[in-house]
């Protein structure tokens, strides 16, 4: 993994912050060419990776960087799946059956409905495979190293202690994409406790690392204490904290912390991009980097 | 350790029990779903004891307290089951269909003195939280108006679906959206109790309205405007925003932020004349286990700590939301 990640959610109106940000990032990348104008903002300074949401639209910009395969031969996207409002709100228009009927290809959910309980469990793992599958068409011919879950889907299996489509979720990534499995969560401490016992070792964790400890659910030194103990890479996200921190400020803290193998961050100006990348190499050069072992080679 | 168990495992309900799945201060002595995909989900690789019949769980699993978060047409029942027997009770907003079984419902949790709580999670929103605050501080002074507004993509072409699309099972877009922005106003100013007109528009669905706009009066006098659409893609996500204005200053607060203006060098602490922004991670604590927002796992810590110390709840009682209820009902009325 590149130390510096690139993120999509300014590509697709999330902002943690402001609801009128959200409508003017919007209407700015409205346009593809926008995207993929500040995707090559991003390269430029360094960043071959984009981390980006199965979002529709991330289909639209898979085909530009598929049908530009020179300019793109040494990009990385890391697909996170599944895109979730789409499924919640499905949820309120259609119930949770409807929602399975809708987006999972073929009869199999009329297939398991027939099976009720008689089913095998085995049925709930296939379910799982073919909506990643699903959602994983639009990223084919692309390289996509690393594969992530997204947190609500991660922290609610965890909250359900639905360990099994963890591990199944880490294992198809390995055998049917040849890619390594990664989670996003804002849970890690627990996360991490419940990948270890499941035979898990050294997970890709994407979590909430911030200065000003948002989203770090159980608190900002418990979260130290397991970056102590190298248990696991570490990719921050939500470094800034929604803007909470001031740059500087944000990026000296997550630099300075040992166990963070990568960080990410999504902008939408270049001046932003620019200076977040030149923070990053200015804190890491003062605070060692931890040399954590490639993804690949 | 508090028992708990979760009646309706569909979007809130499973939430909720991932939630208090993760909580080590509570024990899931049940689940209850009448959907056998779900339930056979849960029952094979969750770790909590699956039920078909809700009052074969409340018998066997024994619990202290009950989240129900089936479709609103069955709350009343099912609250009145649990609190017969004498257990503490979390439902999902809205609270009932009916005014007369609130009546009932309000009264049966005072007397036997149990915990009641209704899942109007924005109170528990740290922007929301803090305009409460600077509101009974008099912060801006005498309000003299309001807008409320909440959008959504929920609805966005037309067909059938689940019970939310069906008007006597509590679907529709008042009941299910504009609840939030009514119950909003009620705690934030003071209860809607008079309704001057109101507009429920259908746009995509059949049989229930997907807008609501109405025009409204506070029990103090005050008046204001309610406008809400779950069929507006332009939203990612439902966005409930509240714009306050008094006469010493405004306030426009949603989830994310709150945009205060202080007339006046007279201000609370922490703010200045003026305009100021304060933004969600200003005021949001801590959470031990995170899904969704900061605020689901809040409401469900105040319900399990109110339990725990045995008092009754200052936010969110049956009380409140059957409040919330009849000014839908007022509305409903009025167009």
């Amino acid at each position: 993994m590149e130390r510096i990640l690139f993120g999509d959610n300014q590509f697709f109106a999330v902002n943690h912050i402001s609801d009128e940000k959200s409508m003017a990032q919007s209407i700015r990348f409205k346009e593809d060419a926008a995207i993929i104008k500040t995707l090559d903002v991003a390269r430029n300074n360094g960043i071959n990776t984009f981390m980006c949401t199965t979002h529709d639209r991330i289909e639209r910009i898979c085909a530009i960087i598929r049908s530009n395969a020179v300019k793109y031969e040494q990009y990385n996207l890391y697909p996170c799946l599944p895109y979730a409002h789409k499924y919640a709100n499905s949820i309120t228009e259609n119930g949770v059956l409807g929602t399975f009927q809708k987006f999972v290809p073929g009869n199999m959910v009329g297939s398991l409905l027939k099976g009720g309980m008689a089913v095998l469990s085995r049925d709930y793992i296939d379910l799982m495979e073919l909506m990643i599958d699903s959602e994983l068409k639009m990223f084919k011919g692309l390289h996509t190293p690393v594969i992530f879950l997204q947190n609500v889907v991660t922290d609610l299996l965890l909250g359900l202690r639905m360990t099994d489509f963890l591990v199944g979720f880490h294992r198809y990534i390995k055998i049917k994409y040849n890619a390594e499995a990664g989670f996003i969560t804002m849970n890690m401490p627990m996360l991490l406790d419940v990948l270890e016992s499941a035979g898990i070792r050294q997970p890709i964790i994407c979590t909430s690392i911030n200065k000003a400890g948002f989203r770090m659910s159980g608190g900002m030194a418990l979260y130290e204490k397991v970056l102590q103990e190298d248990r696991a890479r570490i990719i921050a996200m939500q470094i800034l904290a929604g803007g909470a921190v001031p740059v500087s400020e944000a990026i000296e803290y997550v630099s300075s912390l040992p166990g963070i193998s990568s960080l990410l961050f999504g902008a939408s100006s270049k001046t932003n991009i620019e200076e977040t990348v030149s923070y990053i190499h200015h804190f890491d050069q003062m605070y060692t980097v931890p040399q954590k072992m490639p993804i690949y080679a | 350790m508090i028992k708990v168990a979760v009646v309706g495992a569909g979007k809130m309900g499973i939430s909720h029990l991932a939630i208090l799945g993760a909580n080590p201060r509570v024990e899931v002595v049940g689940v209850c779903d009448s959907s056998k995909i779900i339930l056979d989900a849960l029952y094979r690789y969750g770790h909590f004891p699956c039920f078909t019949d809700f009052n074969k769980m409340l018998e066997q699993a024994e619990p202290d307290a009950v989240v129900v978060a089936v479709p609103t047409k069955y709350h009343a029942t099912m609250v009145r089951d649990v609190l017969k027997r004498g257990l503490h009770v979390f439902v999902e907003k809205p609270f009932c269909l009916h005014v007369k079984e609130e009546i009932e419902l309000v009264a049966m949790a005072k007397q036997l003195k149990l915990v009641n709580q209704v899942g109007y999670h924005n109170k528990f929103l740290g922007t929301f939280k803090e305009v409460k605050k600077i509101l009974d501080d008099n912060g801006i002074g005498e309000v003299y108006h309001f807008h409320g507004q909440s959008y959504g993509p929920v609805v966005l072409q037309p067909k059938q679906g689940s019970w939310r699309s069906k008007p006597t099972e509590g679907g529709g877009c008042l009941m299910d959206y504009a609840s939030h922005v009514i119950d909003l106003i009620n705690y934030l100013i003071a209860p809607i109790t008079r309704v001057d007109s109101s507009r429920l528009q259908k746009i995509f669905s059949v049989d229930v309205e997907d807008a609501v706009y109405a025009m409204v009066a506070l029990e103090n006098g005050v008046s204001g405007m309610l406008s809400v659409n779950w069929s507006d893609e332009t939203y990612r996500k439902m966005s409930t925003s509240v714009t306050i204005i008094g006469k010493n200053g405004k306030i426009i607060v949603d989830a994310n932020e709150c945009k205060i203006f202080f007339k006046s060098k007279e201000v609370p602490e922490g703010y200045s004349q003026g305009w100021n922004t304060r933004y969600l991670t200003d005021f949001t604590p801590t959470v031990q286990f995170y899904l969704r927002g900061e605020e689901y796992t809040a409401q469900l810590d105040y319900f399990l700590e109110c339990i725990e110390t045995n008092t009754a709840t200052k936010v969110n009682s049956f009380n409140s939301a059957a409040q919330t209820d009849k000014a839908i009902l007022l509305i409903k009325e009025k167009q």
